[in-house]
């Protein structure tokens, strides 16, 4: 199948010029690739860099650290510079200390002589160096273990909550004719437009009033509702011919049954989707998890990772490694899962 | 399916245990924002706390500095309250803080311990007698200058008595000459503007307690700021950049990229940690103007809410934290001014001679702040009638999308506005 | 081969659980089903869906709505003074509407305009770049899978995270301008330029949810018969002409699911634009929604009853889009 569809573009699409089209696609893709995963090799790059390293400019792309040497009679580890001497040589020293524009350098195997050097003529040994440093500092403060728990306990439970009330509804909504089937499609369709963000005052009360604030629970019932889903899962099973609904009634199959065993297993397709998409919404909440956790031992990892904007300062250096490791397992999903989700929602995503 | 059955389980019965799950001690819970390394510290004394006191446990919640001024008071209103809170907007709460006289061992000692203008500031009227919270921190803006590069440059440094003029000028030269790109880096701050405004005669708040923004110290530091944006002596994205973060700015002078830099007492910690060895940096509190030489006072206190289930533990944990040894630790730890006023001889933490330097200099620019300074930073809508409108506004105008004159006018509006939302 | 397929999957064991669960299930609601009848079953089926559904959206959205015609700031309801059409009187007042400096409310206008730049530019962008990257990645090419993961890839991540990149790449300091520096021309100034702000906002938008429109229009690609083009081709028809003959018109139910989803999100756009610029420079990249939660909670006074005012105006507008839509949607025949 795959080969008789390949064949036949290649056919109708390449006849004329292959060879230039074929460049010109390649090009594109390789263009794109570098756009979609350049940016985001950078920010890993940029994350084992130290502070000093992250403001530089230009930037280097790869992180660099200062060499350090042991010198006799220097309780810490000096670090290391080549030094252009008056007489136009260069030597590699060590900094003991530094006054003003003026460097005190010794001399690594001569430590006694103290040679003093204007700092204009001193360039840092360099070497290229990752460094765990904010990674270290960053899961300190950043409970990551704790946040990744709770992001994962509120996106799995959430998708699996969103995929049986959905497909419930989508199934009354498309298999049954009963007064007010058509209003309530409707309002939901309706709401699809209205961002959550516009109503938070209001559903933070309801939260409360339920007692539901500070709560996982609270971060999740709110949000499986979605009208998106039972409008995918509904415009799948009106696919599924009645027959096979009634064939089941005839054989004394209750309606649950009916919805179980026959609807739901045909509607696999569409459930993985709705599933897809679901864990990524989730996943990535942002304003939601703000407004209703104050509560740190519930914090998703989107809102660890906001915590680190202070009032007078971003700590860039923390918030760059601590960027890698949310964005880290959903990637590990992805490398694993690709074809799997990326084929599901070409061929099923939109019936 | 099976699987997810069985983690569908599991996690419905970890959720319900972390419900349930409670042991016999009181929790208290503060939320926080961090710009340093305050929280690492407070989370030290409270270590120290909880050995003393092993019938409670204090838990800090950190949170993002904006969730502070966005979604906490919402919260708030709602009833849904932690324990204690940090806050710079503490007038914007007020009505929500618990009182802590009947909890304290000492009410009247731990009165004395921090300035009136303060603790008024938590109180609801001129009635109200109540004691709601610490004050954590004093600030006061000023500007900071990078030595190493006055002293490459063979630019003398100006002195404080010197106006904006003098230093911008004499910055620029040392920009020049050192072939750093910037004079000068701008925090991006209603705050920061004020007290430059203020120092040339601006007064915003009147005795009915109205603003008015159209003021000739205003208009001055504005076309300043305008100036330094047009000739490029400034970088241009603290202010027209990305993302409602000032932290561009101090990295700027942290950098080296910039030869003076306006913020405020709060910088030093930063500056001691990641200057280092860098270079030789000195703090030089407030050029001075036509009618004063003031910064802009501010500060961070921590509140007890009202909404707590347990005000005698929160009463323990404040006696605690207003004790002067523990409040000199937090302060010595955190390179911060204190908002104490009767703390011990103490010596700040820190083997940087700028930094030890920076903070008496700043400490210095406590007594020469202008009424007018006090009398903005303690009213009741400072933050949303100007110092967020301000810094809007002023970017707008900045931006090239409003003139002056049409910026002052929006920022009247909305200090209108936010004074008097009926109206 | 169907049926060695459904004897293989009743002999996994989550089939047996699945079917034990469906038994006892069966065996507790059956009652259920004997009492209200076969046809009320629909009830209960709808039943979550639109309670949940009721509570914590329809609700507040109504209570949204009263919003609207109240003031001051207090968060209660019951507790806000009613002021009947105030609030949209101060969104209307404008001596030209044409200028947002002649408003009382200008950030509602300039958001306004914004939005409707942003929209336009946006879809048409997100459009044309995935029908580009379908159209690619529909050729015969090496390591198709790879590539279409590649696209796919940036629409796993979060808001957040794809503005922190970008900001990371663009700031003045960044690595594009220090690429360009290294190349010997000027810094440009990415995000402090109103115009290029803009730019780099539809940019990453476009940026981190192409993959997915991309791979509809695939899937809508792959289903085109084969046929069709085996007759254009028996025509002689060129490249060219193949793809404006057949291709786009059999791609247009598709294209159209492409436009209406992502113009509905184009309106909605906010976490990524509120961590990538927060609006700047100036009020540059200011969006409706932005407006919406800067009015209620950041430092505007926490006027709530404006901003719900304006929710509103923006609720109706969508809604006349959606009508419109919906109309256009049945005359192409697309089940909607």
């Amino acid at each position: 199948m795959l080969t008789t569809v390949r064949d036949f573009f290649t056919r109708t699409r390449g006849v004329n010029s292959p060879d230039r089209m074929d460049v010109l696609t390649y090009a594109y893709l390789i263009i794109g690739t570098l756009v979609m995963f350049g940016p985001v090799l950078w920010l890993i790059l940029s994350s084992f860099k130290d502070i000093n390293e992250i403001t530089r400019f230009p930037p280097r792309l790869l992180p660099y650290r200062q060499q350090t040497v042991e010198v006799m009679g220097y309780d810490e580890p000096l670090p290391v510079f080549n030094v252009t001497m008056e007489d136009g040589s260069v030597r590699t020293l060590a900094r003991a200390r530094r006054v003003g524009i003026e460097a005190q350098m010794v001399d690594p195997a001569a430590p006694e002589e103290i040679i003093r050097v204007n700092i204009n003529t001193m360039t840092p040994v360099e070497a290229v160096f990752f460094s765990f440093d904010n990674y270290m500092r960053g899961v300190e403060r950043f409970d990551f273990v704790r946040y990744f728990w709770n992001t994962l306990v509120v996106t799995v439970v959430a998708t699996i909550l969103t995929l049986f009330v959905n497909s419930m509804a989508a199934f009354a909504l498309s298999k049954y004719k009963f007064p007010g089937s058509n209003a309530i499609f409707l309002t939901m369709i309706a709401t699809l437009l209205v961002p959550l963000s516009v109503i938070l005052v209001p559903l933070l009360l309801v939260i409360t009033q339920i007692g539901w604030f500070n709560s996982l629970i609270g971060l999740i019932i709110p949000t499986i509702a979605t009208p998106t889903g039972v409008f995918l899962l509904r415009q799948y099973m009106l696919t599924i011919p009645d027959e096979l609904l009634e064939s089941a009634r005839l054989d004394g199959a209750s309606e649950w049954r009916i919805y179980l065993q026959v609807i739901l297993p045909l509607a696999r397709p569409a459930l993985a989707v709705l599933a897809i998409f679901s864990v990524m919404w989730r996943w990535n909440d942002f304003l939601w998890p703000l407004v209703v956790l104050q509560n740190s031992d519930f914090f998703t990892l989107q809102v660890g990772l906001n915590s680190f904007r202070g009032e007078l300062q971003t700590q860039w250096d923390l918030v760059l490694a601590m960027t890698v490791l949310t964005a880290l397992p959903v990637t590990i999903v992805f490398a694993f899962l690709q074809k799997y989700i990326t084929t599901g929602i070409a061929t099923t995503g939109m019936k | 399916m099976r699987k997810m059955a069985f983690v569908l389980v599991l996690m419905l019965a970890l959720i319900s245990t972390g419900a349930f799950a409670q042991d016999d001690s009181v929790t208290l819970r503060i939320t926080w924002y961090d710009d340093g390394n305050e929280g690492e510290v407070l989370r030290g004394l409270l270590d120290q706390f909880e050995a003393n006191n092993p019938d409670i446990t204090v838990e800090l919640d950190i949170v993002a500095y904006n969730v502070i001024l966005e979604q906490i008071p919402q919260q708030v209103q709602a009833g849904e309250s932690p324990d204690l809170l940090r806050l710079t907007n503490y007038l914007g709460l007020r009505g929500y803080y618990l009182d802590l006289t009947p909890y304290l061992s000492e009410p009247a000692t731990f009165e004395d311990y921090f300035p009136e203008g303060v603790l008024n500031a938590f109180r609801v009227d001129a009635e109200d007698e109540g004691l709601y919270g610490l004050p954590l921190q004093t600030t006061v803006s000023g500007l900071y200058a990078n030595a190493t590069l006055f002293e490459q440059a063979g630019v003398e440094l100006p002195t404080v008595e010197d106006g904006w003029d003098v230093w911008i000028e004499a910055a620029t030269a040392a920009a020049e000459a050192t072939e750093t790109p910037y004079a000068i880096a701008f925090d991006r701050a209603g705050h920061r503007f004020v007290g430059p405004a203020i120092s040339e005669g601006a007064s915003f708040v009147n005795e009915d307690g109205s603003m008015t923004i159209d003021q000739p110290g205003f208009r001055v530091m504005a076309e300043r700021l305008k100036a330094w944006h047009d000739s490029g002596i400034t970088p241009v994205e603290v202010w027209l950049g990305a993302g409602g973060s000032y932290a561009a700015a101090a990295d700027y002078f942290i950098n080296g990229q910039a030869v003076l830099y306006m913020a405020g007492s709060w910088q030093i910690n930063n500056f001691a940690t990641n200057i280092g060895e860098n270079f030789d940096w000195v703090a030089i509190g407030n050029p001075a103007g036509e009618e004063a030489a003031s910064g802009m006072p501010g500060g961070a206190a921590l509140l007890a809410m009202a909404a707590t289930e347990h005000p005698e533990e929160v009463g323990r944990l404040m006696d605690f934290l207003a004790t002067p040894e523990i409040y000199a630790e937090f302060t010595a730890q955190t390179l911060f001014l204190p908002g104490h006023l009767e703390l011990p001889e103490f010596e700040y933490v820190t083997d940087n001679d700028d930094a030890r330097a920076a903070l008496e200099v700043f400490a210095a620019e406590v007594p020469k702040l202008a009424d007018a300074a006090y009398a903005l930073n303690f009213h009741p809508k400072f933050f949303d009638a100007f110092n967020i409108p301000t810094r809007e506004r002023l970017t707008q105008y900045l931006a090239g999308e409003l003139t002056l004159d049409e910026a002052i006018e929006r920022i009247q509006q909305d200090a209108d506005t936010a004074i008097n939302p009926e109206a | 081969m169907e049926s060695k397929q459904r004897l293989k999957i009743h002999h996994t064991p989550f089939e047996t659980v699945y079917n034990a669960v469906v038994d006892a299930l069966d065996f507790v609601l059956r009652p259920l089903q004997k009492r209200i009848g076969q046809r009320n079953m629909a009830y209960v089926f709808v039943l979550p869906n639109v309670a949940i559904f009721v509570i914590f959206v329809l609700f507040p959205m109504l209570m949204n709505f009263y919003y609207a015609f109240t003031g001051g700031s207090n968060i209660f309801p019951d507790q806000r003074p009613f002021v009947g059409l105030q609030n949209f009187e101060t969104i209307f007042s404008c001596t030209d509407y044409t200028n947002p400096n002649t408003c009382r409310e200008d950030l509602f206008w300039k958001a306004a305009f914004n939005t409707f730049g942003f929209v336009v530019f946006q879809v048409g962008g997100m459009v044309v770049i995935s029908l580009i990257t379908a159209l690619a990645l529909n050729r015969k090419i090496r390591a198709r899978a790879f590539f279409r993961s590649v696209f796919f890839y940036p629409v796993l991540l979060s808001p957040v995270v794809v503005a922190l990149i970008w900001r990371w790449v663009l700031q003045n300091d960044g690595l594009m301008n220090g690429v360009l520096v290294g190349l010997g021309a000027d810094r440009v100034p990415f995000l402090t330029n109103p115009d290029w702000a803009r730019f780099w906002v539809i940019f990453i938008s476009v940026w981190s949810q192409m993959g997915f429109y991309t791979l509809i229009l695939l899937a809508g690609l792959q289903s085109i018969p084969h046929e069709l083009y085996e007759a254009g081709e028996i025509d002689g028809a060129n490249p060219w002409q193949t793809f404006w003959g057949i291709t786009l018109p059999l791609l247009m139910p598709t294209m159209l699911v492409v436009l209406v989803l992502s113009l509905i999100r184009a309106v909605q756009v906010f976490d990524q634009v509120y961590a990538f610029t927060n609006g700047g420079p100036g009020t540059a990249t200011t969006y409706m929604i932005q407006y919406i939660y800067l009015t209620a909670f950041a430092g505007r006074g926490n006027q709530y009853g404006l901003a719900a005012a304006a929710s509103v105006i923006l609720a109706v507008v969508l809604l006349v889009f959606t009508l419109l839509q919906l109309r256009a949607g049945r005359q192409s025949e697309l089940s909607v």
